[in-house]
């Protein structure tokens, strides 16, 4: 690791505020607080945290359905989040957008997306405003080993490497479209395969090392933003909950050893110990990050669950942008 | 002078894009063949030698991408045009127009400003049969958060494009193949036709005929045609689809008693189901005679030219139309 230790906290700071909002969501959900779907990123942490940690403020990033994720590592406010799972005026989208559509477009975070693989297309399109403005930024496509199936990923793909633009299109392979095995769709076992056909490079990292996520992140920004193209990083990792809600162990899709497996590699605790053998960091620092960010979430629960569901008249606002037009 | 400057729909369009292009660095075009070539009706000719190839680019044959493309540029906080060569191929792409394009504004709970203007060519009369020939104005306009425009001259093709360009949602321009040619006056600097205002082409008294795009051309035809017959129609061309100007034509409604809806798509499903059901609504009590409905029928565009000519609404036909309304007895109870 020649990471400075700044760096390396930061990452892992990343990790536990992605965990303890998840964690707390699922709770949450559990107890019927929270209107609609959820698909929790507990375990892709890694993968969020590493390639964030490697953007700009003002680049921007699609995500997914299993988005909240990205818009913590961006830097998203728990309150906002929080209050948005809870469908309060006070959320990032009013109330109107929930777990698959949460976005701070401030943070350069477009929006979770609850169609798959429509995302990367969209990317594109702020990765051709990075060009066209020549202001030295680049944009980010996170999605899934599912969406590399669907037409829109192919085009979207396709048409950054046609144009050249400074796009970094990063996949989280969990190994699972929703419930069924990426073995079974698809006839190759590494998504990273895919990139050659495109004209773009590629790299597999593993997805529960934090460090190997954001040194590939950083090469493929950095060639990004100097005009070089886009890449793909192929980041091996495993959701620990089901594809939606909260329970991991004794599903029908997926054996609980396999499950115990990757729960044994967890990015953050594995993550910890390195930091804590290193020297980088202590264990009651550790402990003080959990406690402090635990203390947030606590406090954003309380801001949500105080806040006002949105008024009726909200209902028809926001359908289109009145006046302002040019 | 240039109140006496004709120029062709096409061109019109063309003049339209060059000149925001001209005024805003923000405007960018994208979309297959429109750079090198020109478009292949060329409506795009000459921009990109204009502008360079930064600014409007030759994309991939990828619908799906070119909207996406739009999409991402426009809440970056760029003006993209981004054109799908044909109306049907917006099939292609119905995921970015319709979950991405129409709903980030509403489902980001405001926070997204979406300025794209989509542009494609609509409806038959070039034998380019069924999948080339579509007008699929309906199911655009079922989907809260798009605006959607369909020129039926020059003139009001360069200021709806105009205004779409400037507009800050997401806009469909629907060009019609069988009109790009069609000369009319088109003033030489830059105006605005507002977006869902409908406006009377020709006032009358005795029917009201509503219809858009190559229809209200036949439309007027028809009623020059019936004007010698006595019978004066009222054509209301609405323009702008969605939003749709209704009070402009209950208005007339309520004027005329009588009204006839055509288009170009087919009959069940269109819109003028929708403008009927609303004039039924807001002026029953004024109308003499049903709500007559002039559209395809419900069968694809077939290639056939003899076939295409019988299935696509003419003026013969609207004349015909018109002629039944007017001859349903008013029942007095």
């Amino acid at each position: 690791m020649d990471l400075s230790p700044d760096v390396q906290l930061d990452l892992h700071r990343r990790m536990v505020r992605i965990r303890l909002f998840e964690e707390a969501a699922g709770r949450l959900a559990e107890s019927a607080k929270l209107p609609g779907f959820l698909h929790l990123y507990v375990g892709e942490e890694a993968v969020a945290s590493g390639v964030c940690a490697a953007l700009n403020d003002d680049d921007q990033i699609t995500s997914t359905h299993r988005g909240h994720g990205h818009l913590v590592a961006k830097g998203g406010d728990f309150n906002r989040m929080m209050a948005e799972l809870m469908a309060k005026s006070t959320g990032y989208n009013k109330g109107k957008g929930g777990s698959m559509h949460i976005c701070d477009l401030s943070l350069g975070m477009l929006g979770a997306n609850g169609i798959v693989g429509a995302g990367s297309p969209i990317a594109v399109g702020a990765a051709f405003a990075d060009k066209y403005r020549k202001r030295g930024q680049v944009a980010v496509a996170f999605f899934g080993d599912g969406a590399t199936n669907i037409g829109a990923f192919h085009e979207a793909a396709n048409m950054a490497c046609a144009l050249h633009l400074p796009i970094v299109f990063a996949c989280e392979n969990n190994e699972y479209g929703e419930f069924t095995p990426r073995s079974q769709t698809m006839a190759i076992t590494d998504i990273v395969d895919r990139a050659a056909g495109y004209g773009m490079p590629g790299v597999i990292v593993d997805g529960m090392d934090v460090v190997a996520v954001h040194e590939a992140a950083l090469e493929a920004v950095a060639r990004a933003r100097r005009g070089d193209g886009p890449s793909l990083i192929e980041a091996k990792t495993y959701r620990f909950y089901n594809h939606h809600g909260v329970q991991n162990l004794g599903l029908k899709y997926r054996s609980d050893d396999e499950v115990t497996e990757w729960r044994q590699r967890d990015p953050i605790f594995t993550y910890e110990a390195r930091l804590i053998e290193a020297g980088t960091t202590t264990r009651d620092h550790v402990d003080e990050v959990w406690a402090a960010l635990r203390a947030d979430i606590e406090t954003a629960i309380t801001f949500a669950e105080e806040s006002p569901v949105p008024e009726l008249d909200q209902l028809l606002v926001d359908v289109y942008t009145l006046g302002g037009a040019r | 002078m240039s109140d006496e400057r004709m120029l062709a729909y096409g061109g019109a369009f063309n003049e339209a894009v060059r000149q925001e292009m001209e005024v805003d660095p923000d405007v960018f075009c994208a979309g297959e063949d429109i750079g090198g070539f020109g478009g292949v009706f060329q409506s795009y000719a000459g921009l990109q030698k204009r502008f360079g190839a930064d600014r409007v680019v030759d994309t991939p044959i990828s619908e799906q991408a070119i909207i996406g493309l739009g999409v991402g540029a426009a809440v970056s906080g760029l003006r993209p045009i981004v054109d799908l060569m044909f109306m049907d191929f917006m099939c292609v792409a119905m995921d970015q127009i319709v979950n991405q394009a129409a709903k980030l504004k509403y489902m980001f709970g405001g926070t997204a400003t979406v300025p794209l203007t989509i542009t494609t060519a609509g409806g038959a009369g070039l034998s380019a049969a069924a999948q080339h020939s579509q007008s699929l104005e309906a199911l655009l306009c079922h989907i809260p958060g798009l605006i959607v425009v369909y020129p039926s001259n020059p003139y009001d093709m360069k200021g709806l494009m105009t205004a779409c360009i400037r507009e800050n949602n997401p806009t469909i321009m629907v060009k019609h193949k069988r009109l790009l040619g069609m000369s009319g006056h088109v003033p030489e600097e830059a105006y605005l036709i507002p977006l869902g205002r409908a406006t009377v082409a020709r006032p009358g008294t005795d029917v009201t005929v509503v219809a858009w795009g190559r229809m209200a051309n036949e439309a007027l035809a028809a009623a020059e045609k019936l004007s010698g017959e006595g019978i004066e129609c009222e054509v209301i061309d609405p323009r702008t689809l969605q939003p749709l100007d209704m009070e402009t034509i209950v208005q007339s409604a309520r004027k005329t008693n009588r009204v006839v809806v055509v288009h170009e798509a087919v009959r069940f499903g269109g819109l003028g189901a929708e403008i009927a059901a609303q004039i039924q609504e807001d002026a029953f009590d004024y109308l003499d005679a049903p709500v007559t409905r002039i559209g395809a029928p419900f069968s694809p565009v077939p290639f056939s030219p003899v076939l295409e000519a019988q299935y696509v609404p003419d003026a013969k036909k609207i004349a015909a139309g018109v002629r039944e309304t007017l001859a349903r007895p008013f029942a007095v109870s």
